[in-house]
């Protein structure tokens, strides 16, 4: 029987990537912080039924994924609808990495989920396949024309990305 | 892996995560959800890693394999564990004070939960023994209301989930020589040297 981890143990193992992939999907650093402390959170209450041979990391990265979906959200129903829309200065946001945010969350859904998992979460396509449905060769079409489209936009310099 | 994950510079998340870790303690210990919390101690006889649950101290470990020791409670009680200081601060208090030479008893909640049987029966004696006075493993049987289990006995100390606090270093051999001590026995002689101070 394999033993699981103390929790301690995950969130030191996966506690930089989970924020990563919030980051990535909500820009904002507060926004994000939220995400991470929810995702862990809910983590930590789903643990012990967690099989001990499960996939940690593709596990945090999915509930990080939805986490940052519902902030989202949240976000959308708060905002008030205004006239001029003032310029965002976003103190919270690392300008070198907001340019790359910012082009990771105008790429269409489906890319946008592949390249988080694939990128931020340093899962393989088999594994995001099997998060997100489709195949592997699927998964990793997705992750191509996410690349061209950030390549188009000059983020893909940022990213470093080699395929 | 690839290099390419690195889309936010590594020493700012470094940074991040510390404060982060501390929200996660809060908000889990609030929602309940935080079943056990450790901390490390120094000491005088090595880094003492404590653990508690939410109805008392559970276990005190010496340094020989601190991350066994979290592995065997993710078994025992619940892998539900997050490495989170201020939930044992009261606990290290009392230690500090102990090896200080001001405090002779320990007034923390403990969870015995890890005390089975006629071992859990000695552990429990074990708690009786007066702060700077000894017994021999052969009194201890008589005491747990079985005389001629003095093997027992010496498992019972060996095994003890809470050392120092449940004071399985005041018994000794029959002929007053040490014995073994689940610490080592350089950590049982400081341990009775502190107490006869």
């Amino acid at each position: 029987m394999m033993t699981k981890a103390p929790f301690e143990a995950v969130v030191a193992d996966h506690g930089a990537t989970v924020l990563r992939v919030c980051r990535a999907v909500l820009g904002s650093h507060t926004d994000a912080e939220d995400a991470w402390s929810e995702t862990f959170l809910s983590a930590l209450k789903a643990y012990p039924e967690l099989p001990a041979e499960a996939n940690v990391r593709g596990w945090l990265v999915t509930i990080a994924h939805r986490k940052a979906i519902d902030v989202t959200r949240a976000r959308a129903r708060h905002a008030i609808p205004t006239a001029d829309l003032p310029e965002r200065a976003g103190p919270d946001l690392e300008p070198s990495d907001d340019a790359v945010w910012r082009a990771v969350r105008s790429l269409p859904p489906r890319q946008r989920e592949v390249i988080t998992y694939r990128y931020l979460g340093g899962l393989d396509y088999a594994t995001i396949a099997e998060l997100t449905g489709g195949t592997a060769a699927a998964a990793r079409r997705a992750a191509s024309d996410g690349l061209s489209s950030l390549r188009a936009r000059s983020a893909a310099f940022t990213l470093g990305i080699d395929e | 892996m690839t290099d390419s994950t690195e889309l936010t510079d590594s020493a700012e998340l470094a940074e991040r995560l510390p404060r982060l870790h501390a929200r996660l303690e809060r908000e889990a210990a609030a929602a309940g959800l935080l079943d056990v919390a450790y901390r490390l101690l120094d000491s005088p006889v090595g880094q003492l890693l404590l653990a508690r649950t939410p109805a008392g101290l559970v276990r005190v470990a010496f340094p020989a394999d601190h991350e066994h020791v979290l592995t065997t409670l993710a078994e025992r009680i619940s892998p539900r564990i997050l490495l989170s200081p201020k939930a044992l601060d009261e606990m290290a208090a009392e230690l500090d004070a102990y090896f200080a030479g001001r405090r002779t008893a320990f007034s923390v909640p403990l969870d015995r939960q890890l005390s089975h049987g006629f071992l859990g029966q000695v552990q429990h004696a074990l708690s009786d023994i007066p702060f700077g006075t000894t017994v021999s493993y052969g009194q201890l049987a008589d005491r747990a209301g079985n005389p001629r289990a003095v093997r027992a006995v010496g498992t019972a100390c060996a095994t003890n989930p809470l050392p120092i606090v449940v004071p399985c270093h005041r018994v000794l051999r029959s002929d007053g020589t040490l014995g073994g001590y689940v610490g080592g026995i350089d950590a049982k002689r400081l341990l009775l040297d502190l107490e006869r101070a």
